[in-house]
């Protein structure tokens, strides 16, 4: 472990003056249940940790009633708030499908989104190519053990995936981003806030040294009270997922007047399945039409020596999430 | 010369007398002929009582001391860097760095490490250690990938690591043998010194000329050691005596092997173990306790070494992977005609044993005709070892799924296969049996497990998602008694015992098990007793591994016993109730001796101790050469009963119920005797289900070596586990029991994929059983 500063923010312009200045070895620290491991794995070498735990821990209901929910709320008690759970069930379910209850309870909110792949060549700093960490040097998942890896929207450069579950539903939630920068603030669609690797891999999202992110907020969206997350993964709980389906619909006399999806565990970033969505609406509820949808999604899909299932996993899940949704009677009806 | 005398003489002579005498008793209790121990008898002592762990309390506590806790005066703490290349040599080595970084104390490499004598191979002598006898450190050479290739010592251990990183090194790679088609030469393997075939009959012949016969190649993969407690030492050299604080299963083998690495008398090395966070066939010698050792010399200070969870998986061995090819031809009333098991395992050059996966087919089954083959192949990696039941553990996963096989193409419910099978005397070396009762443990388990509800077609059992299948299969360990083993026993004039064995408490309960057997020898109650175990200044070779250590301890002891009753009637002397008696007319009960057949005549310890003007009496036995396998093949067995659901869409599998029948001789405490048995159940679980190590064969780097990445059952994925078992005592081992340590792992694999199965209509041979091959 490199030795460094450790400094903790008082509000978010602090954190942007410590950390944003920009002395390039500058970390925010959250819970710090990826970045120090990171650190112990001297993949991350920071020299100064700025704590940004201190920022807003709070959950507050927004004018249109959306929620705006601090960037520092832990993992835990984001997942056990009422609203959440009465208006967004599929987000408390998915951080609760996620890592463990003692890591839940350190982990918050910028830091899930922020954490980085768990490719095991990215985290093997001294026996393996990565070109996340070390752009160029090649990639050395490619053609070693890539069933964690993605299907969708990978380069040539890396074929790693985004590991977290709250992010999946975060993306089909249409989140927004607030962020404070050494520029000011700004509000950035979380849809557009994580990449796709490209031939940049080492980048994981747009954002630009210093960013901060202050708050993620929520928008009102009535489908949303009846969603539903399944996460599928190696073994009951405690492992990253395979595949996960974040999923909302809405059904009105059989046919679908709206839906959210999005899916884990496929890509570099939470992917939101704009195609099947866009394949759906409007379409009868029935199976039929979401085996179309789901196939409209993964047609592009390229797997990769140990991952070629998750293409038939994906499709499966999400038919048997959307079915469930739609026969359990539990599907909104728009009101 | 009176009986005093007589006495008196002997208690001199204890020392010298005490291994021939134990050789000359022995054969009484064990072998043809012989009377069994008596203590199989005695049905209301502490034996076979749920014994809470004498332990439990100090580890509920966080007070039990393990190896990387102890503190010393001026410790400091090591850190290693790890090869990255499977085979070549070091060019480059820049410690500059690393040995400017604050707090470093030294940077070892093969340039400065002192010479040391390869370290002696588990196996290769009574008393060696090492799992691996690749030289340490000694040269530029690389051996396989994660070989440590320097050790930083620091004042602290986030600067040890710190300096680690900083070391830069370049290679000279060489083209190494990291998967079975570039190995370094395949050959028949051996284990214990026999090689790891066995031919009878023209098994191929009669195979093809069966009416009946199934075929099928069944794969595992490698497993890495993840017991809870990663390895460590904490030692220190004064002047040239060496003491460890080591992890270990051996403390004996421990002291002797340093010795030999290090050029000192075995005395000079003072080995101390008392708490083992799990052991598995891993905690034995590897390098760190050489290289700390050795760095501690250097640097003249003690050293903490405490290997991160990556080290154990770079430099502590594991199971090798297996590919197994199993034919197995019946006929036409199911009798087996031809069993066929033959495989291939890597190993390294420098490891003691293949994983020998044809163990259990030696004496499962009663057949005309074997042929069974283990082929080694050498690979550049690291050393692979021994793994709670290592043969057994995967050798079941394809004889017992091949059992299931043949079981559904005659249309025979597989326990009823199993049954007609069984062999009368051990099929291949035609010993009889100390004591089998396989059948009792598969009729009890079946009734108590509701295996009469299974329905045998596979695919008709549906509930909602979830496809629900039910299998079985035999699980199979041997009992083993390894040579040296020895105890001392300590009567003072209180009527108070010490026990002192050199065996090791890793969990198992082994000073629990052995405080109530004591308990129960000496006839004392249980806060008379007091085993002292975990150091290698005690008496004894004693390994805990090959779920051995129940056996020898207890012959020790016994043969210990014996000496002791000997003594008391001799300081007893002829004003004593006890006058005249002998020994075999003598039994030890309320803290004293009594004879066997007229109560009334007694004394206590403490009186015969008091009236001798004696504060205390110590005796001290060696059990015999382990004999009792030469005439009896013996073995324990399981019955293994499986319920699974298996999720139609997604393939995910959860194991839903799990019971374990178990014939293992006389169960000595059932708490800790359950909880070893569910704990290699759940083992067993994780290699059906999850266990795997990625083993990259394009460099022969381990890619996931995290308990995040390595997958081990979570308590979700564990569920309520029924064990029970036959309690009948072999009368061939010490105290009727036949060890229980391993065991449980064995068969679990097969019963799991038996009942997915019987659930989904599939057979997945390749190990371990992910969803993906169920989609
Ligand atoms: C064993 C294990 C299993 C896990 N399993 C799962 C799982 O199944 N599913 C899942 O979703 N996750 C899983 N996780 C990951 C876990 O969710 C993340 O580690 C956690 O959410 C990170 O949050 P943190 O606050 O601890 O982040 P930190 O580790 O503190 O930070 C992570 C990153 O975010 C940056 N950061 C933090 N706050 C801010 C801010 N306000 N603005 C800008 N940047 C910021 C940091 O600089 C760092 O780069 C697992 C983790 C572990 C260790
Ligand atoms: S997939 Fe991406 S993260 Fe993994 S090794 Fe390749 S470049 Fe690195």
């Amino acid at each position: 472990m490199m030795p460094f500063t450790y400094t903790q923010a008082a509000d978010a312009d602090a954190a942007v003056r410590l950390a944003g200045g920009q002395q390039a070895g500058a970390r925010y620290l959250g819970g710090g249940t990826n970045l120090v491991d990171l650190i112990r794995e001297t993949i991350e070498r920071p020299t100064a940790l700025v704590d940004v735990t201190g920022l807003s821990d709070g959950i507050t209901e927004t004018d249109g009633g959306g929620l705006l929910i601090g960037a520092a709320v832990r993992n835990t008690a984001l997942a056990e708030h009422r609203l959440v759970r009465s208006r967004y069930p599929m987000l408390a379910r998915a951080i609760l499908a996620g890592a463990s209850p003692q890591i839940r309870n350190m982990a918050t909110v910028a830091g899930n989104i922020l954490q980085r792949t768990r490719c095991a060549y990215f985290y093997d700093q001294a026996g393996s190519r990565c070109n996340k960490r070390e752009p160029g040097q090649g990639c050395d998942a490619i053609d070693g053990f890539n069933r964690m890896h993605a299907i969708l929207g990978a380069s040539p450069s890396c074929v790693a995936t985004h590991p977290s579950d709250m992010c999946v539903a975060l993306a089909a939630l249409d989140a927004t981003v607030h962020l404070t920068g050494t520029q000011g603030e700004r509000r950035l669609p979380f849809a557009d806030l994580h990449r796709l690797p490209g031939d940049e891999p080492d980048r994981d999202t747009v954002l630009q040294p210093g960013d901060l992110i202050t708050a993620v907020e929520l928008p009102a969206l009535p489908t949303a009270a009846r969603s539903a997350y399944r996460k599928v993964r190696d073994r009951s709980s405690y492992a990253f997922a395979l595949v996960s389906v974040a999923a909302a619909l809405a059904v009105e006399n059989g046919t679908v007047t709206d839906v959210r999806l999005a899916l884990g565990g496929v890509a570099h970033k939470p992917w939101r399945a704009s195609k099947a969505e866009q394949a759906l609406r409007g379409q009868p509820a029935t199976e039929a039409a979401f085996q179309a949808a789901a196939a409209a999604e993964l047609a592009e899909a390229t797997p990769l020596r140990d991952n070629a299932f998750k293409v038939e996993l994906a499709q499966r899940v999400i038919v048997a999430v959307l079915g469930e949704l739609a026969e359990s009677g539990l599907a909104g009806d728009g009101a | 010369m009176s009986i005093v005398d007589k006495g008196k003489e002997a208690a001199q002579g204890i020392a010298q007398s005490v291994m021939k005498k134990a050789v000359e008793l022995a054969p009484g209790a064990l072998l043809p002929g012989g009377r069994p121990d008596p203590l199989i008898r005695r049905q209301h002592g502490h034996i076979g009582k749920p014994v809470s762990r004498v332990d439990g309390p100090l580890k509920v506590r966080g007070a039990a001391p393990f190896a990387a806790e102890i503190a010393l005066d001026g410790m400091v703490y090591a850190a290693l860097a790890y090869s990255t290349i499977a085979k070549g040599r070091i060019v480059t080595l820049d410690t500059g760095a690393a040995e400017a970084a604050p707090g470093v104390v030294l940077v070892m490499t093969h340039r400065n490490a002192p010479r040391l004598n390869p370290p002696p191979r588990f196996l290769s002598g009574d008393k060696a250690a090492a799992g691996d006898d690749s030289p340490v450190m000694q040269d530029d050479r690389v051996r396989w990938n994660g070989e440590p290739i320097a050790l930083v010592l620091a004042e602290t251990q986030e600067q040890a690591d710190h300096a680690r990183s900083l070391i830069r090194v370049t290679y000279a790679e060489e083209p190494a043998a990291t998967s079975l088609p570039t190995a370094d030469g395949c050959e028949v393997g051996t284990f214990m010194g026999e090689p790891l075939r066995a031919v009878v009959g023209d098994a191929d012949a009669a195979f093809a000329a069966a009416p009946h016969k199934v075929e099928a190649v069944y794969t595992t993969p490698g497993h890495n050691h993840n017991a809870l407690e990663p390895h460590g030492a904490t030692l220190v050299w004064r002047g040239d005596e060496l003491f460890i604080h080591d992890a270990t299963q051996a403390v004996a083998h421990t002291a002797w092997s340093m010795a030999q690495i290090f050029d000192l008398e075995e005395a000079q090395v003072h080995v101390s173990s008392p708490f083992v966070g799990g052991g598995f066939g891993a905690k034995g010698l590897w390098q760190h306790q050489i290289l700390a050792a050795a760095a501690a010399r250097l640097a003249g200070r003690p050293v903490r070494i405490a290997l991160s969870r990556e080290g154990v998986y770079r430099i502590v061995g594991g199971r090798s992977p297996t590919e197994q090819r199993v034919a197995l031809g019946a006929d036409a009333d199911g009798r087996l005609t031809a069993i066929i098991h033959r495989g291939v395992t890597p190993k390294t050059r420098h490891s003691p044993m293949p994983e020998p996966f044809i163990l259990p087919t030696q004496s499962a089954y009663a057949a005309k005709t074997f042929a069974l083959e283990v082929q080694t192949c050498y690979l550049d990696m690291v050393a692979n070892t021994f793994m709670r039941a290592p043969g057994e553990a995967v050798g079941t996963v394809a004889l017992e799924c091949a059992m299931d096989e043949l079981a559904e193409q005659l249309g025979m419910d597989p326990v009823e296969l199993r049954i007609l099978n069984e062999p009368e005397k051990d099929p291949l070396s035609g010993r009889p049996f100390s004591s089998r009762n396989i059948v009792a443990a598969y009729r009890a388990g079946a009734q108590r497990f509701g295996w009469e509800r299974r329905n045998p077609v596979p695919r008709s059992r549906r509930e909602g998602d979830w496809l629900v299948g039910m299998g079985c299969a035999t699980a199979t360990y041997p009992y083993h008694r390894m040579p040296g083993g020895a105890a001392r026993i300590t009567l003072d004039a209180a009527g108070h015992a010490r026990i002192d064995v050199a065996a090791h408490e890793m969990g198992m309960g082994t000073a629990t098990t052995h405080t109530q057997v004591a308990a129960d020898r000496l006839g004392l109650p249980l806060e008379a007793v007091t085993v002292r175990y975990g150091d290698s200044s005690l008496p004894g070779v004693i390994l805990a591994g090959g779920s051995q250590q129940t056996a020898s301890v207890g012959l020790s002891v016994m043969m210990a016993h014996q000496e002791l009753v000997g003594e008391l009637l001799k300081l007893a002397g002829n004003d004593s109730p006890l006058a005249g008696l002998g020994a075999d007319e003598v039994e030890c009960a309320d803290a004293g001796l009594r004879k066997l057949d007229e109560p009334g005549r007694f004394e206590s310890y403490a009186s015969i101790l008091a009236r001798s003007g004696r504060s205390e009496l110590v005796v001290e036995g060696s059990a015999p050469m382990p004999l009792e396998t030469m005439h009896w093949s013996m073995h324990s067995h399981g019955a293994m009963f499986c319920e699974v659901r298996v999720n139609a869409i997604t393939g995910e599998t959860r194991v839903s119920r799990f019971l374990g029948s178990f014939d293992c001789g006389r169960i000595l405490n059932p708490k800790t005797a359950a909880s070893q048995f569910r704990g290699g159940i759940i083992m067993g679980l994780g290699l059906a289900l999850m266990e795997e190590t990625q083993f990259d064969g394009r460099n022969g780097r381990i890619m996931n070596r995290n308990l995040s990445d390595y997958h081990l059952p979570v308590h979700l994925d564990v569920p309520e586990i029924e064990v029970i078992w036959t309690d009948i005592p072999d009368p061939h081992a010490p105290m009727g029991a036949r060890g229980i340590g391993e065991i449980g792992i064995t068969g679990t694999g097969a019963a799991v994929a038996n009942a997915i199965h019987n659930a989904t209509g599939r057979r997945v041979r390749e190990f371990p059983i992910t969803l993906d091959k169920l989609l």
